[in-house]
């Protein structure tokens, strides 16, 4: 299988502040393919490398079959790079910003404007809007036409969907998602752990190190040990469930998830139904009755979260 | 760590004054409404989330519940003060943190605490007590010398919670206060934020996480500068026959009408 981008042992350090710890991954042609991570894991350290803009202290990195370091020049006009914080021109218009950057690699908007159109076509009515002036929402789709206008082969993101509420983060996978099937290599960034089903395959990293890499899918199969959801906070009284979950000998974790609480029990191996029959029985002799307890698959929090807690 | 609190959730219709009180609260730049008449109480040492999309009004009317802009029409008291008249007064009686700002990162957590406790007038025998109590109960006091900037997010975030507890306000304005952190620590901040309102202090918070809506006391979402939810996350879940909040926000912040043909 091809792969647009090959990484062996990258290292980056700021001061004494190592930010990437050798990290290695491949990214395969066409695919849509997710960091997940939180601020501080070196999400976009490693994208400013891929994109050139930052050199490593170590290690190496092929993107398009070019070293990120001696084909620099190359590489910048076949990459996309949507950056983190919107960094478009407040001051121009959304129109003027995209011929801009269309006009920086030798394009036009004219030229170009079939590809971006999908997505252009959504904040073309403010054209002579000025950037600085636009909704959270409407400055993602220009930046990201702005990201797309020189037709780069592979597309990077950083954290495109940080701080935006849960229909614009939708809104946002779908059209990732469409240039995905369009046949555009895509690596994205993303603290929303919920956002790693939208990819073929997530890197999970933290503290400047890969943690896993996987099908969203197959995240959970590794995790080791049962893992069983408790509802119903018996009269409301969620602190005493917890704190009742948390003394328990097998507890290996107990997290609250939305209304439910994920007790992960130490006993690897161990048939799941008989131990959610246990913790019910234990709950009740502690005094709260009319908890449901059932087995369930892991998803990727639960992962990361045990993997974080096996790393520290 | 410890648990999370045991509070039950207060009745808004409870006996002490509410403490936040709207009343058709409108703000309007221009020809535009940013804010549209909305209405609604917080009870004291209620968990409340404010939840709603990029540009439904959030923003604009929390800069008025904290005093920081004056609203078009309507009323509001924060802590028993009007938002109109004592705008100062209502700074005093609030502690505020945000994702965007919360402390100084060329300064020291020792200094940020000392420049904050001495803004909100606290005696320096005071700042230097709670000051020091307030780094053991973090664990921070091995890196209280250390700048703020070179800390991990979820521990700044943690600081910057306590320091805007440091003044022992009635109530506090959280916006986005986890953003971007990770998932353990994401918890640990929920279980500050348990503790703090089981001790009495009113929490307001504002976040895009679904999962953290469902652990308010009641939120509600702001769709287009009104209030279009206002409940129990249950009694929202059972009002929209939805199995989840991020599904009931879905639904509203898209409108009724676009939720079933949106691909």
């Amino acid at each position: 299988m091809k792969s647009d981008v090959v990484v062996h042992d990258l290292a980056k350090a700021f001061g004494d502040v190592a930010a990437l710890e050798g990290v290695s991954f491949d990214v395969r042609t066409g695919e849509l393919f997710g960091f997940i991570g939180s601020d501080g894991a070196g999400k976009t350290t490693l994208l400013r490398i891929l994109t050139t803009l930052l050199l490593p202290d170590r290690g190496s990195a092929e993107v398009l079959g070019r070293d990120v370091v001696s084909d620099m020049w190359e590489l910048r006009r076949r990459v996309g790079y949507m950056p983190g914080r919107f960094s478009l021109y407040p001051d121009l218009s959304v129109a003027e910003n995209l011929s801009f950057f269309a006009s920086v690699f030798g394009t036009t908007v004219e030229a170009q404007y079939e590809r971006i159109a999908p997505i252009y076509r959504q904040i073309e009515p403010f054209a002579d809007r000025r950037a600085g002036a636009l909704s959270g929402g409407m400055k993602q789709k220009l930046a990201l036409s702005c990201a797309l206008v020189h037709e780069p082969e592979i597309l990077f993101l950083d954290e495109p969907t940080t701080g935006v509420d849960a229909v614009s983060r939708r809104e946002f996978w779908d059209m990732l998602q469409d240039l995905r099937d369009a046949g555009l290599t895509i690596v994205v960034s993303t603290p929303y752990m919920d956002e790693a089903d939208r990819c073929e395959r997530v890197a999970l990293i933290d503290g400047g190190r890969i943690l896993r890499i996987d099908a969203p899918d197959a995240l959970g199969r590794e995790y080791g040990h049962p893992l069983l959801a408790v509802h119903g906070a018996v009269g409301g009284d969620r602190a005493r469930l917890l704190r009742v979950l948390r003394g328990l000998p097998h507890a290996e974790s107990v997290y609250p998830f939305g209304e439910t609480l994920h007790f992960t029990d130490r006993r690897a191996g161990a048939d799941p139904r008989a131990l959610a029959h246990d913790l019910l029985e234990a709950l009740t002799d502690a005094g709260l009755s009319g908890a449901h307890v059932e087995p369930i698959e892991p998803g990727i929090e639960d992962v990361f979260m045990s993997l974080m807690g096996r790393a520290s | 760590m410890s648990d999370w609190s045991a509070s039950a959730p207060v009745s808004a219709m409870g006996t002490r004054d509410p403490a936040i009180r709207v009343r058709g609260l409108t703000r309007r730049f221009g020809d535009f409404t940013a804010v549209d008449a909305i209405s609604f109480d917080v009870a004291a040492g209620e968990v409340f989330g404010f939840l709603g999309a990029n540009g439904a009004g959030k923003t604009t009317a929390i800069r008025m519940l904290t005093g920081l802009l004056a609203p078009t029409d309507g009323e509001a008291t924060v802590a028993g003060r009007d938002i109109r008249t004592e705008p100062d007064a209502i700074k005093r009686a609030i502690g505020y943190m945000s994702q965007k700002f919360s402390l100084y990162e060329d300064l020291t957590p020792r200094e940020n605490i000392q420049l904050y406790g001495g803004i909100y007038g606290l005696a320096r025998s005071e700042i230097r007590a709670r000051g020091e109590r307030l780094l053991s109960r973090l664990g921070l006091e091995g890196a209280a010398g250390e700048l703020v900037g070179s800390l991990p997010l979820g521990w700044k975030q943690k600081l910057a919670f306590s320091v805007a507890l440091l003044h022992e306000p009635g109530i506090v304005f959280l916006d986005e206060p986890t953003g971007g952190v990770d998932p353990i620590t994401r918890r640990q901040f929920w279980e500050m934020i348990y503790e703090a309102a089981a001790s009495g202090t009113t929490v307001f918070v504002t976040t895009h996480y679904m999962d953290e809506a469902e652990y308010c006391d009641r939120l509600s979402i702001m769709v287009e500068g009104r209030i279009a939810a206002l409940g129990t996350p249950d009694e929202l879940k059972d009002e929209h026959t939805a199995g989840s909040i991020e599904d009931v926000f879905v639904r509203l912040a898209r409108g009724d009408g676009a939720a079933g043909a949106h691909p």
